[in-house]
């Protein structure tokens, strides 16, 4: 597919990335800084093309006309829609997906129309890690908690625990311990290390578990990796930028919320938005501030700052204070490597959870969702299985028979709105969705393949 | 640095740089000329040296650096240029010692087209072939080829690409993936080289001398089949149609892949280096002419033309055909061509020299320092076209002017001080290092009778010519091996 990304920031270069990897994939990408594409051009196989990203001839040059797709990802909403816009008038581009911040236009209906402003699909990275980081408050234990199926499938990755019922236990002994609930454990990750797991694996203390399971059942299934832990109350959050504060919104109602903002007059703004939570003007890792607000008996602490630094150091001076829990954005894989498995409890990755929602759109065949896992090594993917025995590889066979590649298994499928295991020899039928996991990416390719419906073999 | 990695893609290029040797051993079969065997014996070494090299380190998958992407160029070009003699050294006709049979395959390689065969119109058909498969093969590159079928090479074919590609901006590619753009710029060669071959045919030349010379006319090499190189034929038509296609591949072949793609040449217009390419090559035609005129060097004035236009491209461009012995022209012309091969093609061209490009970006900035003597106070950025060049790349462009200036003179030094009359070293080493071909002097009409060393001084400027330079010089660099 020839792609043409706008924008080289950090969402935009991560994509490049992960597009580029995908054979089959042309990328070309947009900025307007062309020390950054220099850059970009000697670690990965793009084309890069110095300009403003919505002018015509910019686009022009960059390909537009050859595109098939076209992903605005530039730091301002306007261009991104314009851009989308010209690309649609002028060069016919197929695909449109544009990165759009302000909820103030999002929400509006009849905007995202062919005839007013062409976005096919509108990603705002803000939202997504927002909902993400709210899934993770709502489970506690888990670091990971990833949708599928419209949010009837949960994928849930949690650390095991002593306490937990299945640690030191073989997997097969699920079933005796929770008779009657659907779950799967998709991948373990040992050391860092991913084990593939069958019935006799042993699940030790510290082990990365991925397990599959219907919403009303996380909990349960939660029980068996490690004690459970009471709901969150108290929630601290560092930073008030964007994601600081659409979190303090969405949590304000049924938590104790407090923010803290080290820019004064920001501080003042979102405190006149915001009703229940209380605004805090300081700074995030001051230890005498936390103190204060009692850091010691909150649940949780978020810290998303828009550096990194601050946040790792503030969520470990948190740590130390008393905090239960706490969490950091982080977007560089190497920092998340480092910390996660130490002081902090969980590392967010904003461009983690983006590049999945990306990715949705790029991949062929009818995949509905997809997840980016540890940094990108991993990838969960849910998608429609279509055709009949003679055009797909998938439909009219027992999962056993299915030809997966190394790694890769089918662990849930949901038919009809039911979710059901996927046992070896359980028959996959046309439009049932599957949801895979992959533990290396570079078999996606070849996933995509297999889905896919053949219409040559008829 | 990772050698491990080096090491596999030097296998594995050898052994594709092998199958080159079988083509020949067709045309031997064809002609019946008793060089098979050295070209089987040939193909053999080469593919299981090849595969020596690159058995013990199949498995590394790791990806190339820009640092090792150095290695790979450089190394392989001077090992390219052993293997590819080693025919040469096999073959009974011609007999031929080591010095001499690396020199010709490096000077095939680099698209020099330097000989010191002599009486080739009697050598065998194959190793004729060869030695214009060489050029065309070290024309657009054998690795730009390298990574246009390998699939593996990936990222790391961009900094092979980079080290391959003569010109000063090297970041611009055709299309988003390096693949596509080295087939698309493979293509735009192949095109070029077929529609050469046949319009030789139809001029009248025989298949074989037509295929031949396509070869080393499309690469902007200059080997012929013949001793009287072009003028064996003495056909206008023919020279016209060799001026037309050294005049072709002489430009930056992005602008072909650009007009064949959008089925226009008005970018050819646009294209400042290609303008400054023309403007060149018109005057010094003119001036050629005016001078053979005046001086009544023909008997009629077509034949003056048609010699004197020949000539100039062929020089300029840095091909190295001939069709008159111009190194006997009256006056400062021999010089003067000599000195318009310093110029030579366009960057991302098949052309040797220092490319336009860089000439016209020096000659922009003079133009800038007088512009700045008068406005003492003026902001003058350096423009191609309308766009502005980058600080750094005008300052590449006067690194490399000035090494090529002092490597220039150091190898002159060197041949003179091996007893070389100063004609003679300042045109072999020029004819060398710009990937000319034909000198002045003793080195006119071959580079035979030069003692080894001067050889080898020859077959080292060829190589820096062929990769710019600074390919070769990191490698000798102190900051190149230290960690």
């Amino acid at each position: 597919m020839n792609i043409l990304i706008l924008g080289a920031g950090q969402v935009g270069t991560t994509a490049a990335q992960h597009l580029s990897r995908e054979e089959g994939n042309e990328v070309t990408i947009v900025d307007s800084n062309a020390a950054v594409l220099r850059e970009l051009q000697d670690r990965l196989d793009v084309r890069t093309v110095v300009g403003h990203a919505s002018f015509p001839d910019v686009l022009e040059r960059a390909g537009a006309r050859e595109a098939d797709m076209i992903i605005a990802l530039t730091n301002s909403d306007e261009v991104n829609m314009i851009a989308c816009q010209i690309a649609h008038t002028l060069f016919q581009t197929p695909k449109k997906i544009a990165r759009i911040r302000a909820a103030e236009y999002i929400a509006v209906e009849g905007l995202w129309d062919k005839s007013a402003v062409p976005v096919d699909f509108r990603i705002s990275p803000e939202e997504l890690v927002t909902s993400h980081i709210e899934q993770l408050i709502h489970y506690p234990g888990a670091f990971q908690v990833l949708e599928f199926a419209d949010g009837a499938v949960r994928l849930v990755g949690a650390r095991a625990h002593r306490g937990g019922l299945l640690v030191g236990q073989q997997i097969k002994t699920l079933q005796e311990h929770i008779p009657g609930i659907e779950t799967r454990i998709a991948a373990i990750y040992r050391n860092g290390q991913s084990l593939i797991p069958d019935g006799n694996t042993l699940i030790q203390e510290n082990d990365e578990v991925f397990f599959i399971a219907a919403r009303k059942d996380i909990r349960i299934v939660m029980s068996e990796m490690r004690k459970l832990e009471d709901p969150v109350r108290r929630v601290v959050i560092a930073g008030g930028g964007n994601i600081g504060f659409r979190l303090a919104a969405a949590l304000e109602q049924t938590n104790q919320v407090k923010l803290i903002e080290h820019n004064k007059s920001r501080a003042r703004a979102i405190s006149e938005r915001l009703g229940n939570t209380i605004v805090l003007h300081g700074d995030a890792a001051d230890e005498e501030l936390l103190l204060e607000e009692n850091i010691d008996s909150s649940d949780i602490f978020v810290a998303l700052t828009n550096s990194e630094e601050v946040n790792i150091l503030s969520a470990m001076v948190a740590k130390q204070l008393g905090c239960k829990k706490v969490m950091a954005l982080i977007n560089r894989p190497s920092y998340t490597d480092l910390v996660e498995s130490g002081a902090i409890d969980v590392a967010i990755s904003p461009r983690q959870i983006t590049i999945g929602s990306l990715l949705e759109h790029v991949r062929r065949g009818d995949v509905v969702k997809v997840h980016s896992l540890r940094g990108g090594r991993a990838e969960a993917i849910e998608a429609i299985v279509r055709g009949d025995e003679q055009t797909s590889k998938i439909v009219g066979r027992a999962v056993e028979h299915i030809q997966l590649p190394p790694g890769t298994s089918i662990n849930v499928i949901v038919r009809g709105g039911r979710v059901m295991q996927a046992h070896h020899d359980t028959v996959i039928e046309t439009d049932d969705h599957i949801i895979l996991f992959i533990a290396d990416r570079r078999q996606t390719d070849e996933v995509a393949r297999l889905i896919q419906v053949n219409v040559q073999l008829k | 640095m990772r050698l491990a990695v080096v090491q596999k893609i030097l296998g594995l290029l050898l052994m594709l740089f092998s199958t080159s040797m079988l083509p020949p051993i067709i045309v031997s079969f064809i002609y019946h000329d008793d060089s098979i065997i050295a070209f089987l014996s040939g193909f053999a070494v080469t593919f299981i040296a090849g595969a020596l090299i690159w058995l013990p380190v199949r498995n590394d998958n790791r990806e190339l650096r820009l640092r090792d992407g150095f290695i790979v160029v450089a190394a392989f070009w001077v090992v390219l240029g052993s293997f590819g003699a080693a025919p040469l050294l096999f073959a009974d006709d011609p007999s031929m010692t080591f010095t001499d049979a690396v020199f010709e395959a490096i000077s095939g390689l680099t698209t020099t087209g330097a000989t010191v065969l002599a009486n080739i119109d009697a050598l065998p058909p194959a190793i004729l072939y060869y030695r214009a498969q060489l050029q065309w093969l070290g024309g657009m590159g054998i690795i730009v080829l390298a990574v246009a079928v390998l699939p593996m090479l990936g990222v790391g074919g961009m900094q092979l690409y980079r080290a391959e590609t003569p010109g000063p901006v090297k970041d611009t590619k055709l299309t988003p993936r390096i693949k596509e753009t080295a087939k698309a710029l493979w293509y735009v060669y192949l095109g070029l080289t077929i529609a050469c071959a046949i319009s030789y045919t139809v001029a009248g030349m025989l298949p074989f001398d037509a295929l031949c010379h396509a070869f080393s006319t499309v690469a902007i090499g200059g080997f012929s089949t013949h001793d009287a190189s072009i003028g064996f034929f003495n056909s206008s038509l023919i020279d016209m149609v060799a001026v037309v296609f050294m005049f072709l591949s002489a430009i930056n072949f992005s602008l072909h892949f650009v007009a064949w793609r959008s089925n226009s040449i008005q970018h050819y217009i646009r294209d400042p280096e290609f303008r400054a390419y023309v403007t060149i090559l018109v005057v010094l035609i003119l001036v050629v002419l005016s001078v053979l005129i005046m001086r009544e060097e023909y008997d009629s004035l077509s034949e003056t033309v048609v010699r004197g236009i020949f000539q100039a491209v062929s020089i300029a461009t840095t091909t190295g055909f001939t069709t008159t012995e111009f190194w006997n022209w009256p006056g400062a012309l021999p010089v003067l061509l000599v000195f318009a091969s310093f110029i030579g093609g366009c960057a991302g061209s098949t052309g040797g020299g220092m490319k336009v490009m860089r000439c016209l970006l020096v000659y922009k900035q003079g133009v800038r320092e007088v512009h700045r003597l008068v406005h003492p106070s003026a902001e003058v950025p350096v423009k191609m076209g309308r766009m502005p060049v980058p600080q750094r790349v005008v300052d590449s462009v006067w690194g490399f002017f000035s090494v090529y200036i002092v490597l220039f003179v150091l190898m002159m030094l060197v041949l003179l001080a091996t007893g070389l009359d100063q004609v003679t070293a300042f045109s072999a080493i020029a004819a060398s290092l710009n990937n000319l071909g034909p000198g002045l002097g003793e080195v006119s009409s071959g580079f035979a009778d030069l003692n080894n060393v001067a050889k080898w001084v020859c077959i080292g400027a060829m190589l820096l010519g062929r990769l710019e330079i600074f390919t070769l010089l990191v490698l000798v660099s102190r900051s190149f091996w230290r960690h």
